[in-house]
Formats: structure tokens, C-alpha cells, sequence
């Protein structure tokens, strides 16, 4: 085994690659389920919910992403909705080009609100997005381009805290004003939607849905490997310090913005990579995704898991998109009552998130063990000590 | 316009216009020519005929003219055959109801076969409405003659100068007479001698109005052909100079009126950005929940107005307004008690927590007031006292309800100052900013300090609410609609300085007035945005930060 594969198991022990491999196989059962079995057996999982689980998928990734700037870095970012959805509006400009003449308006040359909009040409900034393989790289490095600008300024200008968690508030409403606009030419209000296929596949055949959800799964099982690496590397390890104590870390010689900056920008490029995965499953991407409160409820979820421990994200991500998929059915108004008692709740009582309750619990256990231990001990050495004596 | 001038230009129509226009400076109508007889002239078969009848009731002017004339521009005028009566026909069914044109007093009903229409065309239309606004330029009532006068000074017509002279005359209001020169002085314009065209441009520099400047400006412009639309180069040069000043004089009001309407948002902006700078400049607390006292003060003021409405005679209810700030200011304010002492005392230190705890604060809030009064938006009406406004120059709307919103703002900021300038309380929060453990070492109660301070930031926000809903919709949102905007502006302006959040305020709502029409609104507010994430780059503790110790965090 050569040293990099050596690195890249020994980011998780034994026991966290079992669980790892385990979760992950589990997760491939979903659409097995979905395509083995016949509709109406017991087994049989629809396609409603692959397609749902897929999209809770993307926004695993998605609270995974701020986890690496958040937890580990200490720059919370209220602007991780603008990447994720900057990331799928470049997968919904190559949807809208693969639609070609089977628009409305039947215009090879044009997406149908463009037509609409009496324009002529395609903007310049359309061009090449018929192509898969030049909009695959764009899902990430237009939001990572955005990140690297926006992060580069705001860190080489020490802004940090509060202050970075209101200006990138800000930035993701300037453009969510800005892609409500029709002029912007990214269908305004209504955005992109009506898609007929991705790639060649047909997006509302089951295999392709199916092939969707596995394609969100291997961008997770991915974005948490590498997250893995890059935390439990030495620039890792500076940027934890730079979270608990920042000018230390700069009075020691780091170049904290640098640090920060590159965190910042593999994070929005992780979150581009949702976005572009979440576009295909939901079927359309309008401005509404660049709504700030899009953004601060990704912080709840990684919140709710536990920050800084990636696959807690993960896990509050699933666990709040999962419980609200459940309530708004139920009580549609209670959603959210929970969810602003959540945030509440969570940071009051466990600041430390679901990771934290479960840590704080099993360290309970085993103490009482150690106890328990220590008392045995103790009885059999007052024994020995009075055969000694 | 054009059509206008074509019309005119017909040498028969001419010499219609000429007689038209002496007609009215003659003392008193000519015997032989009765109300009845010209009346009757309305039902010839002719066009020339039923011409010269409008004109002449419109000589006449016998108060029964009107209502006739009106009845004959809607096509509702039609001659009864049994005895040739003119009557106003409705249709009903297959039947027509009849009524007379004059009085409204009802003729009975009629078949379709009963009643003949008397037919107008679109120039006898036109003939009808200008000898509708002459007679109205003598009504007794001032509003309908000022109507007149303003129609007078959109369509200039030679007729209608003659009527204007008369009516001149007569006049007593200042205002009216100025703005009847200005009439007079358009349809001068229209003359066939150069010397009067002149007096009336020479009238007509002073004035800044749409119609005028459209009046002025066709002067100096060709037609098709290239022929100058004025014969004479002497009107052309006067008019040109006429018109390069009022360009100049419309370009300084439109400023002023970006100006206004600048500090008009900025006043916005500003009041609802004060309680920030106290929860979160003077505190140091990211109170997201912000904007939803915002929109509870504004929620206390529909109760009360809706309690006003209720229990209160009608002509009270004027005063519900003075009466929804102090509720509003309590209700806000213990709430914002209640949030501290409940949430916000536990996260002291860890601003990251507070943002999102007092966000999820926020959602409670308005999720509660949408089961509360329902999703829509509910109506908060003006006082009578704050509708309406006043224009400057023809060019700047100054409505009421703006005016008293940058009054109220500025008094609760100055207001605000004072409290903190001047009163023990003032004083002991500043201490406890300052320095709380030494603050405490004095014997302040910090705690109590805190929540009054936050309930007082709060109760703030909710003065704010009642200000807003009188510029704006009351809905379960209108809190997320200023949320960004007031920490932008307590940013921008330097934390805990309230001079600060004034000019933060003030100039960010100028520059967005003043960005507006160069690139469109959307566009202005991103690019305020981007300038705003620029600047605290670049000074990262806003416009007026505070130096030395206090400063560090």
C-alpha cells in the first residue's frame, strides 16, 4: 500500500470505515428496493421516495459543506444557499439547452423564456452549456469562483464572525434580487424547469431517478471522504486552530486567510455539486433558492447533527428534512412552530447537537462502567490488602 | 396634438372658430336665438347645423346646456317622435328608460321605435367637451373650474381663449388666476400673429409643467418635411432659450425631488434600523427577531385601529394612530423582555447561537401572528390627517404620510439620544457596555440593565411598526423585508453610534434614490448591496467606528 492510500484510510479507525461501508451499502439498498421489486410488493419502494431520499441526499451535502467552513474553520456562511444554487442553475442552463425544439415555442436556438422575452440571441454566458462535459466542471467552479472572489476579499479584509455571517447574508439576497430579474436572462421569477433529460436519459424514467439518487450518493460517501482528508490533514488541524483562536494561530506566522480562503472555496464548490444534483430530482430552479432563509436553515441542520464533526451535519441534515417531510404532512402550520423551536432549542440545550447528546450519554455509560469497574477493584484490593495484612 | 392642428387648419373651420370666439365677449346673447331653438338644432340631420348648435348653447350659457351636452357626448341623446322632445335614453332590457337630459327627471319608458338617436362623431364630440369646459370655467365651484383651467392648459384652443379671458375676469381665487393665465397664455401660442405667440411664451418661462414644456418644445421641432412648425425664426430663438431653462429648472427639481424622495427611504431605513442600533450596536446582540417586532408594532396598530373602528364613535377615529405607539411600544417592548430574559441572557458571548436561536425566535413570531390574523395582508387605514400631500412645481410629490415618517423618525433617534445622553438608565447601560464588570462593581444590576435595555431596543421596533404600516403592507413578512436592510445600515454606519446609523441611513437611501433611475430599482438596491459588502471590507467597523479600547471586542 503506497503512502497517499495509507493517509486515506487512516483518516477514520477500523470501526469508522465498518460503519462507513455499512451506511453506505444500506443506502444502495434504496434503489435496489426500488427497481428489483414489482409496484404492490411489501418490499417495493416507490418513486416518490427514492427521488425524496435523493434530495435529502443533496442537502446532506449541502449541511456537509458548511460543516467544513463552520465547524472547522469558524466562519459560519449564511450564503451556502447562493452556492448550492448557483450550482444548480448551471445544471438547469444545460437541462434547458437539452430540451432543444420540444419547448413551447419549438425554438432550436432558444429556451422558451427568451423567446418570451423576444431575444435573438443566446447571451454569451449560455455558450457551451449544451455540453455535459463543459457543464459538469461549471456546477462546481462557478460557485468556487464566486466563493474564491467573495472569500478573498472578505478574509484577506478580516472579516469574520457575525460580521462574515451578515455579508454573506447579503450576498446571497443581492442575487437573489439579481435573478429575479428577466434581464439577467436565467428566467427571472419562474426560473428553469419543465427538463426532459439529463445526459441522454429520460429524467422521469425510474432508472434514471434511481441513477440520480446513486450519483447524490457517491457525491456525499465523496464530499465526506474528502472533508474527512482535508480535516485530519496538518492544513486541516491549522484551521481548527484558526477557529478557537484565530490571531494565535496568526501570531505564529499562518496565513489564516489563506486557510480559510481555500476551505471556503472547496465548501462551495461541494455545495455547487449538490445544487446541481438537487436541480435534476426536484425538476426546476427558480431565485427563490437564493432566499437568506434557505441558508440560515442549513446552519440548523448542521447544527441539530453537531458541528464540526462532519457526519453529524450529515445526520441533523437528514433528520430535520426528514422529520419536516413528515410534519408538513401531518400539520402543515406546526412545521414552523418546530422549526423556529428547534433553533432555539438546540442552541440552548445541546450546543453540541444530536452527536453531542449521544457522546455525552455513551461517556455517561462508560463511566458508570468505570465505576462499577473501579468498585470491583476496589473490593477485591481491600481483600488482597487484608491478606497482605 | 397633431390631429388638433390639422383640424384648425382647415380655413373653414376657421372661420367657424372666429365667430365662436367673439360669441361669448358679446354682453348678452342675441334675442332671436333661444335655448329652446338652439336646443332643438341638435336633432338636424345635418352636421353642420348640429355643430353650430353645440357652439351656440355653448354662447348661451344657459345652465340646462350641460346636462343636454353631457347626455349627447355619451350617445345617450335621442328625440322623442311623438313630440320631438330631446331625452336621455337608457336601455333596460328591450325598452328604454327615459329621463330628462337637464333635470334627470324621469319621461317613462319607450320602445326602440318610439325614440330616435341623435348621431355624434368623434368632431363633435370633441366641439361638445370644449364647450363643456368653457361653461365650466364659470361654475360656482372652485374645484370644477381649477379642473377646467387644467384641461384648458392640456388642449389650448382659440375658443376656449376667449372663454378664458372672460372668466378671468371674474375670478377671485389667486391661485386659479395664475393658473388661468398660464392657459391663456398656451392658447396664445396658438395665434397667427407672431407678437401674440411672444406674449404668451414670454407668460409661459416661468413654469415647469408636462403640457407647457410639450407646447414650448413643438416650437423649435420640424415636421415630417423639415419645416419648422413656427414660421417665425424671432419665436423659434425665444422659445429654444425658453426651453433650455426650463430643462435646467427640471433637471434641479427632479434632484430635489430624488433628494426627497431619497431621505423619504432613508427615514424608512432609519427607524427601522434605531432599535438595532440598540439591541445590536449599543448590545452587541444579533437580534434576527428584529424585524417581527417590527411587524408586531405594526400588528398592535392594526388591533387598535380595528378596536378604534369598534367601540368608538367614528369621528374619534382619527386619533388611533397616537394611541397605537404607546401600545405598540409596550406590547414590542415586553415581548423583547420576555425574549431576553428567556433566551437571549443564556447565549451572552456567543454571538453565532444568538443569530440563530433569535432566528428561530423569528419564525415562532410569525408563524403566530400568521394563525393569529391569517396569512393576507391586513388593511391599516391613514388618518385623514396623513393622506394626500402637496406638489412642488408640478414636478415633486410631497405626500403626508412620508413627511410625518421622516419627522417620526428623526424625533424617536433624537429622542433615543436624550434617553441615553441625559437619564439613569441611559447612563447605566452605557456603563454596562462599556465595562460590565466594573459596572457591576458600582452596584448596577446588570441583569435588569440588559433586559431593559433590550426591552427598550425592542419596544423601539414596534414604534417603528407603526410607522411602517402606514407606508406599506401589514403582513406576517413585512419584518423580512427590513431585517437585512437595518443590519446593512448599522453596519454600515459603525456599531453603537447612533450618529452613525443616521447617516448610515440617510445616505444609503439617497444613494439608492439617486442609483434608481440610472439602473433601474432592482439593479440599484444590488448595487447598494455590493457597495455596502465592499465598504465593510474595507472598514470593517462601519462609517463612524468607535477607536481605541472600546473598539476591541
Amino acid at each position: 500500500m503506497n503512502w497517499q492510500a495509507n493517509r486515506l484510510v487512516s483518516v477514520m479507525d477500523r470501526r469508522g470505515w465498518a460503519r462507513f461501508g455499512g451506511l453506505l451499502a444500506l443506502a444502495c439498498l434504496v434503489p435496489a428496493l426500488n427497481l428489483a421489486f414489482e409496484d404492490g410488493s411489501v418490499l417495493h419502494l416507490s418513486g416518490y421516495t427514492v427521488t425524496l431520499l435523493g434530495k435529502y441526499l443533496c442537502y446532506a451535502l449541502l449541511a456537509l459543506s458548511l460543516d467544513l467552513v463552520w465547524g472547522y474553520a469558524g466562519a459560519l456562511s449564511l450564503g451556502h444557499g447562493a452556492f448550492f444554487a448557483l450550482g444548480g442553475y448551471s445544471m438547469g442552463m444545460y437541462l434547458m439547452r437539452q430540451i432543444g425544439t420540444r419547448g413551447v415555442y419549438g425554438n432550436a436556438l432558444l429556451p422558451d423564456f427568451m423567446v418570451f422575452l423576444d431575444w435573438k440571441e443566446l447571451p454569451w454566458y449560455w455558450l457551451g452549456f449544451d455540453h455535459f462535459w463543459f457543464a459538469l466542471p461549471m456546477m462546481m467552479l462557478v460557485p468556487g469562483l464566486l466563493a474564491l472572489v467573495f472569500g478573498w476579499f472578505a478574509f484577506r479584509s478580516r472579516v469574520s464572525g457575525v460580521y462574515f455571517a451578515i455579508i454573506t447574508q447579503a450576498m446571497t439576497y443581492a442575487l437573489l434580487l439579481a435573478f429575479f430579474r428577466n434581464d439577467m436572462g436565467f428566467g427571472g421569477n419562474n426560473g428553469m424547469t419543465d427538463f426532459k433529460e439529463l445526459a441522454g436519459m429520460d429524467l422521469q424514467l425510474a432508472t434514471t431517478r434511481a441513477g440520480l439518487y446513486m450519483a447524490s450518493l457517491l457525491a456525499l460517501a465523496g464530499g465526506y471522504l474528502v472533508s474527512r482528508v482535508v480535516v485530519s490533514s496538518k492544513l486541516g488541524r491549522v484551521a481548527t486552530g484558526i477557529r478557537d483562536a484565530e490571531s494565535r494561530l496568526r501570531f505564529l506566522g499562518y496565513r489564516v486567510e489563506n486557510f480559510k480562503l481555500f476551505l471556503f472555496v472547496l465548501s462551495a464548490m461541494m455545495a455547487g455539486l449538490a445544487g446541481a444534483l438537487y436541480v435534476p430530482q426536484v425538476g426546476i430552479i427558480n431565485p427563490g433558492e437564493f432566499s437568506p432563509a434557505n441558508s440560515i436553515e442549513v446552519a440548523i441542520w448542521v447544527a441539530v447533527g453537531g458541528r464540526g464533526t462532519l457526519y453529524g451535519a450529515i445526520a441533523g441534515a437528514l433528520a430535520v428534512n426528514g422529520f419536516k417531510t413528515v410534519l408538513t404532512g401531518l400539520m402543515p402550520n406546526a412545521w414552523l412552530f418546530f422549526l423556529g423551536s428547534l433553533f432555539v432549542v438546540v442552541t440552548l440545550a445541546m450546543p453540541g447537537g444530536l452527536v453531542g447528546v449521544v457522546a455525552s450519554l455513551r461517556s455517561r455509560r462508560e463511566k458508570r462502567r468505570a465505576v462499577s469497574r473501579v468498585d470491583t477493584s476496589e473490593v477485591a484490593g481491600e481483600q488482597g490488602d487484608t491478606q497482605d495484612g | 396634438m397633431r390631429h388638433f392642428y390639422n383640424y384648425f387648419s382647415r380655413p373653414a373651420s376657421v372661420f367657424l372658430l372666429l365667430l365662436a370666439m367673439a360669441a361669448p365677449l358679446q354682453a348678452a346673447p342675441s334675442e332671436a336665438v333661444s335655448f329652446e331653438t338652439a336646443a332643438a338644432g341638435l336633432a338636424s340631420s345635418s352636421y353642420s347645423d348640429r355643430m353650430e348648435a353645440i357652439k351656440t348653447l355653448g354662447a348661451l350659457g344657459d345652465p340646462r346646456a350641460p346636462g343636454l351636452l353631457g347626455s349627447m357626448l355619451e350617445s345617450r341623446l335621442y328625440r322623442r317622435v311623438s313630440d320631438d322632445r330631446l331625452v336621455d335614453a337608457r336601455r333596460e332590457g328591450s325598452a328604454y328608460l327615459l329621463s330628462d337630459p337637464s333635470t334627470g327627471e324621469s319621461l317613462g319608458e319607450a320602445g326602440s321605435r318610439d325614440i330616435r338617436k341623435i348621431m355624434v362623431n368623434n368632431s363633435l364630440r370633441g366641439a361638445i367637451r370644449a364647450v363643456l369646459s368653457r361653461m365650466d370655467l364659470f361654475s360656482e365651484d372652485l374645484e370644477r373650474r381649477r379642473a377646467a383651467v387644467e384641461a384648458a392648459t392640456g388642449y389650448p384652443s382659440n375658443e376656449m381663449a376667449g372663454s378664458l379671458v372672460q372668466a378671468l375676469a371674474n375670478e377671485d381665487d389667486a391661485d386659479l388666476k395664475a393658473a388661468m393665465e398660464i392657459a391663456l397664455a398656451t392658447s396664445r401660442l396658438l395665434s397667427t400673429d407672431a407678437a401674440t405667440r411672444l406674449a404668451g411664451l414670454e407668460t409661459l418661462s416661468e413654469t415647469t409643467s408636462s403640457e407647457v414644456r410639450s407646447m414650448v418644445s413643438r416650437l423649435t421641432e420640424t415636421d415630417a418635411d423639415g419645416e419648422f412648425y413656427e414660421p417665425d425664426p424671432r419665436v423659434r430663438g425665444v422659445a429654444a432659450g425658453i426651453m433650455a431653462n426650463m430643462e435646467t429648472r427640471m433637471r434641479m427639481l427632479e434632484n430635489v425631488g430624488k433628494l426627497y424622495q431619497g431621505l423619504s427611504l432613508g427615514s424608512v431605513l432609519l427607524i427601522a434600523a434605531v432599535g438595532l442600533a440598540i439591541t445590536f450596536g449599543v448590545m452587541g446582540v444579533i437580534n434576527m427577531a428584529h424585524g417581527e417586532m417590527i411587524m408586531l408594532g405594526a400588528y398592535s396598530t392594526f388591533v387598535v385601529q380595528e378596536l378604534f373602528r369598534d367601540y368608538l364613535p367614528a369621528d374619534l377615529f382619527y386619533l388611533y394612530l397616537p394611541v397605537a405607539v404607546p401600545v405598540a411600544f409596550l406590547v414590542t417592548g415586553l415581548v423583547g423582555i420576555a425574549l431576553e430574559r428567556g433566551i437571549i441572557r443564556f447565549l451572552y458571548g456567543r454571538p453565532l447561537e444568538t443569530l440563530l436561536a433569535t432566528w428561530g425566535v423569528s419564525l415562532v413570531l410569525q408563524q403566530a401572528v400568521r394563525t393569529v390574523f391569517g396569512a393576507p395582508n391586513r388593511a391599516v387605514e391613514n388618518p385623514f390627517w396623513m393622506t394626500g400631500g402637496f406638489e412642488l412645481a408640478g414636478v415633486v410629490t410631497l405626500t403626508w404620510n412620508r413627511l410625518v415618517v421622516i419627522a417620526f423618525a428623526l424625533a424617536v433617534l433624537a429622542a433615543l439620544g436624550l434617553l441615553l445622553r441625559y437619564t439613569a438608565l441611559g447612563l447605566q447601560m452605557r456603563a454596562v457596555t462599556q465595562n460590565r464588570e466594573m459596572a457591576s462593581a458600582m452596584g448596577i444590576k446588570t441583569g435588569r440593565v440588559d433586559y431593559l435595555t433590550f426591552g427598550l431596543g425592542s419596544a423601539i421596533a414596534g414604534v417603528a411598526g407603526v410607522a411602517l404600516s402606514q407606508i406599506g403592507n401589514v403582513s406576517p413578512n413585512l419584518g423580512q423585508s427590513y431585517i437585512i436592510d437595518s443590519f446593512m445600515v448599522v453596519v454600515f454606519g459603525g456599531v453603537g453610534s447612533l450618529w452613525g446609523t443616521l447617516t448610515g441611513a440617510m445616505s444609503l437611501g439617497v444613494i439608492n434614490k439617486f442609483l434608481e433611475p440610472v439602473a433601474g430599482a432592482v439593479l440599484g438596491k444590488i448595487l447598494v448591496l455590493v457597495f455596502i459588502i465592499i465598504f465593510i471590507q474595507r472598514r470593517p467597523r462601519g462609517l463612524f467606528a468607535m477607536s481605541g479600547r472600546a473598539a476591541e471586542d
